[in-house]
């Protein structure tokens, strides 16, 4: 890199290794020039929705300014103080932080115990296990929670039948709406987890698993001290992404408890942000709510970074 | 020095461009031409067929009237008609001529600034003069019409003929009776609701807090402040959520329901009762209790009386950016004439607008009369808001209800929190 970067735009092959004027300069453009393509594709599918996204939630911007109807006023932060003097917003955040919360911790339990579970087992049942566990994966969130909604069906679903529940309703109370949906979305996202972690849990040399069995370390042990310490960086990646996941869970509550439930009990923020900006056709307190969420995302996501580097680990 | 003043100048030229979300230029054409093709979208129904025979009928008398226009149907879904109808607001240039759209959107139509003034055509139709006044006002906004109404649909109670025989009971006259008379069967036939009620069936509640003199909001034109608070909205909403319990309908199951979701449950033979449209009586034929039910009108307080019913239906409308206007104009009053909603009644069983050829089809079909007599004693509108969109939307009266029934909160404060949630939308909506 250091001898081809000479020149900023090196014509035609001709490469001259030292003869730079300005090495410094060229060295720190040359990376920028072969990032370029990645970049272009990123800010046009990435920056510029989220600036699109920003602009319109300073606007006050509904059906009647998207069509022309009235002309498009400017509100500063007008949306952003609707939301925040709203007190169903702060509801609603709560019950999505908390509910995630939930999730990761449940879709991360399950998810490392099954792959600790599939190196103990042998060939045929450990086949079982990813394949039910890939099933889970493949099914689109829809149907999975169409499935788990029939499931539960207070007359029709095996699981009050086989439980003796009678015509109990899963989704009436608030707790066991949104359990009922937890557990819908750590079935489709614990094989992620799983196989992701067992994948870490086969590189790990076996030399060391067995000298901590030698030594008489019981599972729970070779887990806690030796497994988990090693599989840091691939289990930082699988807490990341459930996290992102489950904070903007859409599908499974809004398909699960028909829109946010019993007056509205079940929202989360990304149901709650569609039914301001697709419901009720206010585009701009929904797009606000989007740059909450994404600000709380991102926040969320560099403290835990931070903290990792703090404890001397390299992404 | 001039030339970065002008570079300035420029750049801050871009950068407004650049700062404001897209809009469209959803102004009213200029053009009103005779010839060419006019572009109409109609609703597609579960059964379309019949109502394709009339639309094409009325197709061709209007191109043999009218040499050198083509006319071009489109059937849209009625689950995505919003997205759609949006969309055509948003693109005039892909956008059709002529719309049919559901009577609660035209405040929220005419605000998008989607629907054009037809207020002078409307005059000066013969025919108009016989539109009911309901149907009249859920074209008008602001003393302004912008459309005509193409059908009607009201709610009236169905309720199984072989349960009120074999416990002896009367079709209930009153509206204290009808729920003592929803609680004896359920006391009697546990496996049954009484009454099939739906915390999110709006539309099914209006009518117990009309018939106790509530209103969902009072004032008229641009302003409306919400009434739901009062107390005699109070006394509708004490009235229908006492349905919700295991004496009638259970709030763990009828909590979530929604209109559909009762005519279901009734079809399916679970409910000896349920309010239900004169458009949900295929459903119900459909269904398990086909021969053993029969439908009258859902009683008021007093005996004898009807409580008012909701006015739901469709009506046809011309887009303001339409190239066209006096064709879709003309095609409009054609697709909705007497004749033609005569014709739509036999073929579809909706509704006439018109008061006197409701009358005449009543005559014929006896499994119109309730529904007819309905419409003849009272209806009531939704009030005439682009804001009324965003509440219903907003699930804010299902929401209400749903509070009340789960034993969240009181009718008082669920009431006053609904009203609020109203007034916002009419403060910003308008």
């Amino acid at each position: 890199m250091r001898g081809g970067g000479g020149s900023a735009r090196p014509r035609g092959g001709s490469r001259r290794p030292g003869t730079a004027p300005r090495p410094r300069n060229g060295r720190s453009r040359t990376p920028w020039l072969y990032l370029a393509p990645a970049l272009v594709v990123l800010g046009g599918l990435l920056a510029y929705p989220i600036y699109q996204l920003g602009l319109i939630s300073v606007f006050h911007y509904t059906q009647a300014q998207v069509s022309g109807g009235e002309p498009t006023t400017f509100e500063g932060f007008g949306n952003y103080s609707a939301l925040f003097s709203d007190g169903q917003f702060w509801e609603v955040l709560l019950a999505t932080v908390v509910f995630a919360a939930a999730c990761v911790v449940s879709t991360l339990a399950v998810g490392c115990a099954l792959a600790v579970l599939l190196t103990r087992v042998r060939a045929v049942p450990r086949l079982a296990l990813m394949l039910a566990a890939l099933g889970a994966w493949a099914t689109p969130a829809i149907t999975g929670s169409t499935v788990w909604l029939f499931l539960f069906d207070a007359d029709f679903g095996p699981v009050n039948r086989v439980l003796g529940l009678g015509d109990h309703s899963w989704t009436y109370g608030r707790f066991s709406a949104f359990f009922l949906v937890l557990l819908e979305v750590v079935w489709c996202s614990f094989p992620f987890v799983m196989v992701t972690v067992y994948a870490g849990i086969r590189a790990v040399p076996a030399e060391v698993l067995e000298a901590a069995a030698l030594d008489g370390a019981s599972q729970w042990r070779i887990w806690r001290s030796v497994l988990a310490p090693m599989l840091r960086p691939i289990l930082v990646v699988v807490t990341i992404q459930s996290v992102i996941w489950d904070f903007k869970v859409f599908t499974q509550i809004y398909v699960m408890t028909g829109g946010g439930g019993i007056a509205g009990q079940n929202l989360v923020l990304n149901v709650y942000a569609y039914q301001k900006a697709f419901a009720s056709s206010q585009y701009s307190l929904g797009a606000a709510i989007g740059v909450v969420m994404l600000l709380i995302l991102l926040a969320v996501t560099l403290v835990y970074l931070r903290l990792l580097r703090r404890q001397g680990e390299e992404l | 020095m001039k030339l970065s003043v002008r570079m300035v100048a420029v750049a801050a030229v871009l950068a407004t461009a650049a700062c404001a979300p897209q809009t469209s230029g959803n102004s009213s054409s200029d053009k009103d031409e005779k010839t060419g093709t006019l572009r109409v979208w109609l609703f597609q129904e579960v059964n379309n067929q019949p109502k394709e025979k009339v639309v094409d009928s009325v197709l061709a008398d209007f191109e043999k009237e009218h040499e050198g226009t083509e006319v071009t149907v489109e059937y849209i879904p009625v689950e995505t008609r919003a997205q759609r109808i949006k969309a055509a607001f948003n693109d005039p240039k892909s956008a059709p001529d002529l719309i049919e759209y559901g009577n609660t959107d035209t405040a929220g139509y005419v605000k998008d600034g989607g629907l054009a003034d037809v207020t002078e055509d409307f005059g000066a139709w013969d025919e108009a003069k016989d539109t009911d006044p309901t149907a009249r006002q859920s074209v008008t906004v602001g003393g302004k019409i912008y459309g005509v109404p193409y059908f009607v649909g009201v709610r009236a109670l169905y309720y199984r003929t072989d349960v009120f025989e074999e416990l002896g009971l009367d079709v209930p006259k009153t509206q204290a009776e009808l729920i003592a008379t929803a609680k004896e069967i359920r006391a009697a036939k546990p496996e049954l609701y009484g009454l099939a009620v739906g915390g999110a069936y709006t539309y099914g509640a209006m009518p117990f807090i009309w018939a106790h003199g509530g209103e969902l909001a009072t004032g008229k034109g641009g302003s409306y402040a919400a009434a739901i608070d009062s107390a005699a909205a109070r006394k509708g909403i004490e009235a229908y959520t006492s349905l919700f319990g295991d004496d009638n309908c259970p709030a763990a199951k009828c909590a979530a329901m929604t209109g559909n979701d009762t005519i279901t449950a009734f079809a399916a033979g679970k409910a000896a009762m349920a309010i239900g449209g004169d458009f949900s009586h295929a459903a119900v034929e459909a269904g398990k209790v086909k021969g053993t039910y029969a439908v009258a009108p859902l009683p008021g307080l007093k005996a004898g009386s009807i409580a008012p019913a909701f006015a739901g239906g469709n009506n046809l409308g011309v887009l303001k950016s339409t190239t066209h206007r006096t064709l879709a104009v003309d095609l409009m009053k054609r697709l909705a004439s007497k004749e033609a909603q005569g014709k739509l009644f036999e073929a579809m069983g909706f509704l006439p607008t018109f008061s006197d050829v409701r009358q005449q089809v009543a005559a014929k079909e006896a499994f119109v009369k309730p529904f007819v007599a309905t419409l003849a004693a009272d209806t009531k509108f939704v009030p005439a808001s682009p804001a009324w969109a965003q509440i219903d939307a907003g699930q804010v009266l299902p929401t209400m209800f749903q509070e009340v029934v789960s034993g969240k909160k009181d009718v008082d404060s669920a009431a006053a929190d609904a009203a609020k949630k109203m007034n916002e939308a009419f403060g910003s909506a308008g």
